[in-house]
């Protein structure tokens, strides 16, 4: 066991990690920040995304002491000062862009992540960069409008609700 | 203007803001002070008998408290079965025993051969490498057909066979039945496979046993859909508890489509542990694990005939189908390819003559049991893919040949069992080929093939019966539970609302919709009620959430609990008031005595009955709080009409899904935003059916697609934006909300549509293609193009 120190959602934060110990375990169990969800073993769900250093990492495929040091925002980081629902948060819930909530911090991460690049992305642009967030529940209808819509674009002539 | 609180309004969904912010309690983010974890030893073969196991090298291994083999649950009960159908000669279904820890003998890939407790996870997985296995190979069962042949290898050396039941419904009169076909003019006959898949939730599943000495009672925090079907399960058939002593919570799960409905031995063996270790024991599972070890769904292989008069009428219908069980009975796994598949074979039409023949086999392969649909998609599937391919072989258009079929009297009576109280389904096919857009076809296939891709057009309908029920017909038919549901709605003094419900969300937004109709029948805001689910230790009853039935039963058992409410409360404003109850009128929260300006606020009512001081004690007890059973008269009949438009590279045989339409009829609906939201949501899983998912087992019993690296879920850019509909409403005839259900639509309704536009497309170009076997990956299609 060895001390991490990482700086989370602009606070310090400290734990124990074992060589082994995942980013994703460490947010979760050390650190008690459960927000940054697990769905696979093989990197390809995406529920665990989480920005290092400002770029989107799935945190279950890096080790908590590579991340030792570094600048970590999760979902728990993403609401505004005043805690009111950030403009990406606030569309998802607006669309209904998640239904069992599992997939939705790393969709949200993913989401920033993309924005951040590429700040009006195409309905094309969007469906290729979520390849690696898989939902099982809403079809990914919504999660694109949601995301059209946090990026300023008029989603209203899309089918349905 | 659209409403903005109470039934048909869409209010944003009051549970996404903790979801949002990452303040979910999903199962495995709680952790309990003390808690051990449980690592299961999984078997890597299909088929073995376990000779011997060693702990002793393990039991050394730092951390760990207890191992636990098959021995250590032989004095338990196994999981139950909770349908038991009746076979075509009056026999009982074949029913192993189904152990919590593998009895000596293995039978399937993931099945637990031993259990491994320790301080921390990491030991638990270290010391399970330290267990010495001696198996005795034995050849491995998978193909149901050889399963079934003379000389197989038995799933179960107790058992006659791996036939688990043989079952006919329907005309059971197999010379009429024959007759029926001699005599047809034409008749279409399709043989295909209904592929095998794993439901895969985003959240793993996870179990928390706890045990307190000093109240002799458990908890086990579980994902879900049902919790108290657990306990029930688990105390009365597993474990030997007393019920009252066990508390089972399911609190935010992150999706279900069915896979979380059963009792696993996971769940069992958490709450015996907790006892026997003298600590909580919690167990969280990989993907991997979840792959060998949740039930699997379909995998049905079928042939469907159909025979049609010289006129296109269709005079009769015949199937034969094998079922897959795998190894063991999951918890409703008989019940699918019988009553939730067969009673279905009639569909949308008016086809006099309906034989279903079912045989369900065992094989060395994970528990099959419901998944979103759960046997409605299997009999959808076959009908509606023989019922297109009819058309191509009669000339006739494939819209035309349903139209002239449906059934357009209600009720209305099928050959297999149901009597459907309501629908329209002209109505909905008028309207998808509106949403359809179907005469603008013709110019979209012109621009693709100018693209050089080939543009197919798929239809199909469906309807499926939902809210299953009432409970003395399904008990009839083998059911050994009621499928009613309950709820409690408790007002308290300053008029704020719990509803406490059976049903359990997890992903379905009840936590806003039920809200809706409670506040809507008294005329108050919706923030001032709240429902209570997922806790047997705070709910009084429930049977869970699955078949489309939530809204449906459990909400129609919280409109009669709310109906007692607001009867009470009028007798208590009728005190207030001194008036006679029968003269008292609620509206938007004001009671009123008829005909005068005489009136009281809900708020000053609900206080009243809390502080009784001016009050009708002799004639009425105090407080607000009444419970109501809903045990429906029927099924609900949800119906549609989809669309799918293709588009095929005739190069490598990639489809893409270029348009999907839906025209569904859910009857009444509370929160049309929800109701997209489950309609997309099933496409989504019925689109990943059609083209990419399979669950391919090789002949030894090796899950081949046991990750997501090989196991082809739908992302993102497979799917289109869905056109959806759901202005045709028939409402249902017999709940007080005239609801349907919507919840599995999607996945029951879509996998046609897709294969019947692949086919058109290739057709278009002059291939002889009949049917291809979902998943339609690009081999498949490139293969059946050029073959």
């Amino acid at each position: 066991m060895a001390k991490v120190s990482m700086t989370v959602n602009g606070k310090a934060a400290s734990g124990e990690a074992e060589g082994r110990t995942l980013l994703s375990s460490f947010l979760r169990e050390e650190l008690g920040l459960t927000g940054t969800h697990v769905g696979c073993d093989t990197s390809q769900c995406g529920a665990c995304v989480v920005h290092v250093d400002g770029k989107a990492v799935k945190a279950c495929t890096m080790l908590a002491m590579e991340a030792d040091g570094a600048e970590v925002s999760t979902i728990e980081g993403q609401a505004n000062a005043d805690g009111s629902l950030n403009v990406i948060q606030q569309a998802f819930q607006d669309h209904h862009g998640l239904q069992c909530g599992f997939c939705t911090p790393g969709m949200v991460m993913s989401a920033a992540a993309l924005l951040k690049d590429n700040p009006k992305p195409s309905e094309a642009e969007i469906r290729h960069y979520l390849e690696g967030n898989l939902c099982r529940c809403t079809g990914y209808h919504n999660i694109v409008k949601a995301i059209m819509a946090a990026s300023g674009q008029d989603v209203s002539s899309i089918a349905a609700e | 203007m659209p409403k903005d609180n109470g039934i048909g309004a869409s209010p944003k969904r009051r549970e996404d803001v903790r979801f949002l912010t990452g303040a979910g309690n999903y199962t495995d983010d709680i952790n309990v002070h003390g808690q051990a974890h449980v690592h299961f030893l999984r078997a890597d073969v299909a088929h073995a008998t376990i000779n011997s196991i060693d702990t002793s090298a393990a039991e050394a291994m730092p951390g760990v408290v207890k191992i636990f083999t098959g021995a250590d649950f032989a004095e338990v009960g196994g999981i139950p079965c909770g349908w038991g159908v009746t076979d075509r000669h009056g026999n009982p279904q074949q029913e192993p025993r189904h152990p919590i820890i593998a009895d000596g003998t293995i039978r399937h890939v993931g099945e637990i051969v031993a259990a491994v407790v320790a301080d921390t996870l990491e030991q638990a997985r270290d010391a399970a490498e330290a267990i010495e296995l001696d198996l005795g190979d034995k050849p491995a069962v998978v193909d149901m057909a050889a399963a079934l042949g003379d000389g197989s290898t038995k799933v179960h050396e107790d058992l006659t066979s791996n036939l688990c039941y043989d079952w006919v419904f329907g005309n059971d009169d197999d010379a009429a039945v024959q007759a029926a076909f001699d005599s047809a003019a034409h008749v279409t006959t399709l043989e295909l496979v209904n592929n095998r898949l794993v439901a895969n939730p985003m959240e793993p599943r996870v179990a928390i046993g706890e045990y307190s000495r000093g109240s002799d009672e458990y908890t086990l925090h579980t994902t879900s859909q049902n919790p108290h079907v657990i306990r029930l399960l688990m105390c009365a058939f597993v474990l030997g508890l007393p019920e009252h002593k066990v508390r089972v919570v399911a609190p935010d799960v992150g999706g279900g489509f069915g896979s979380k409905i059963f009792h696993y031995a996971e769940e069992a063996f958490c709450t015996h542990a907790a006892k026997a270790c003298g600590r909580a024991v919690k167990w969280t599972s990989t993907r991997s694990e979840a792959f060998i070890s949740d039930a699997h769904g379909r995998d049905h292989v079928t042939k469907i005939e159909l025979a049609l008069d010289a006129d296109n009428n269709f005079t009769a219908l015949r199937t034969n189908t094998l079922a897959n069980m795998g190894a063991y009975l999951s918890t409703f796994s008989t019940s699918v390819p019988s009553y939730l598949h067969g009673t279905l074979m009639a569909g949308n039409y008016k086809t006099p003559i309906v034989q279903v023949n079912v045989k369900t086999v065992f094989t060395n392969t994970v528990p099959v049991d419901a998944y979103r649909g759960a046997g409605r998609p299997e009999a959808t599937f076959q009908l509606e893919r023989v019922i297109d391919k009819a058309a191509r072989e009669l000339g006739a258009d494939p819209i035309a040949l349903r139209r002239q079929n449906f059934i357009t009297q209600f009720p209305y009576e099928t050959p297999v069992a149901l009597t459907y109280d309501t629908g329209d389904y002209v109505a909905t096919m008028d309207k998808l080929e509106q949403v359809a857009d179907v005469a603008g076809f013709a110019a979209r296939r012109a621009e693709s093939e100018a693209k050089g891709k080939l543009r197919g057009f798929g239809v199909n309908c469906y309807i499926e019966a939902c809210g299953i029920a009432p409970s003395n017909i399904v008990g009839m038919l083998g059911a050994r539970a009621g499928l009613y549901d309950a709820a409690t709605v408790r007002v308290n003094a300053t008029g704020t609302i719990s509803v406490f419900v059976g049903a359990h969300s997890h992903g379905q937004g009840h936590e806003t919709s039920f809200p809706q109709v409670v506040a809507e029948m008294i005329g108050i805001d919706e923030s001032m009620v709240d429902i209570v689910h997922g806790d047997t230790g705070r709910v009084p009853f429930g049977m869970g959430t699955y078949g489309s039935r939530s809204i449906a039963v459990c909400g129609s058992a919280m409109v009669r609990a709310t109906e007692k409410i607001i009867a009470k409360a009028k007798k208590i404003a009728a005190h207030l008031m001194e008036a006679s109850d029968a003269d008292i009128e609620l509206k938007d929260g004001q009671f009123t005595v008829a005909g005068t300006d005489k009136s009281v606020a809900w708020g000053d009512v609900t206080l009243t009955a809390y502080v009784p001081h001016n009050y009708p004690l002799e004639e009425l007890e105090p407080g607000l709080e009444e419970t109501a059973f809903y045990d429906p008269a029927n099924f609900t009949y949800p119906a549609g009409a989809y669309a799918c438009e293709v588009e095929v590279d005739p190069d490598t045989g990639k489809v893409s899904i270029e348009r999907f339409s839906a025209a569904d009829d859910f009857g009444n609906i509370i929160n049309p935003m929800i109701v997209d939201g489950q309609v997309h949501g099933g496409l989504g899983q019925g689109i990943g059916q059609a083209l990419l998912e399979n669950a391919a087992y090789d002949a030894d019993g090796q899950l081949l697609s046991a990750s997501f690296m090989d196991y082809a879920m739908p992302r993102a850019d497979d799917v289109p934006f869905y056109q959806v509909d759901h202005s045709c409403q028939t409402p249902c005839t017999h709940n007080p909300l005239g609801v349907k259900g919507c919840g599995e639509a999607g996945a029951i309704g879509s996998p046609p549509a897709v294969v019947n536009a692949v086919v058109d497309a290739l057709q278009s170009a002059g291939k002889d293609v009949t049917h291809i076997d979902m998943p339609l990956s690009p081999a498949r299609v490139w293969a059946a193009m050029n073959g």
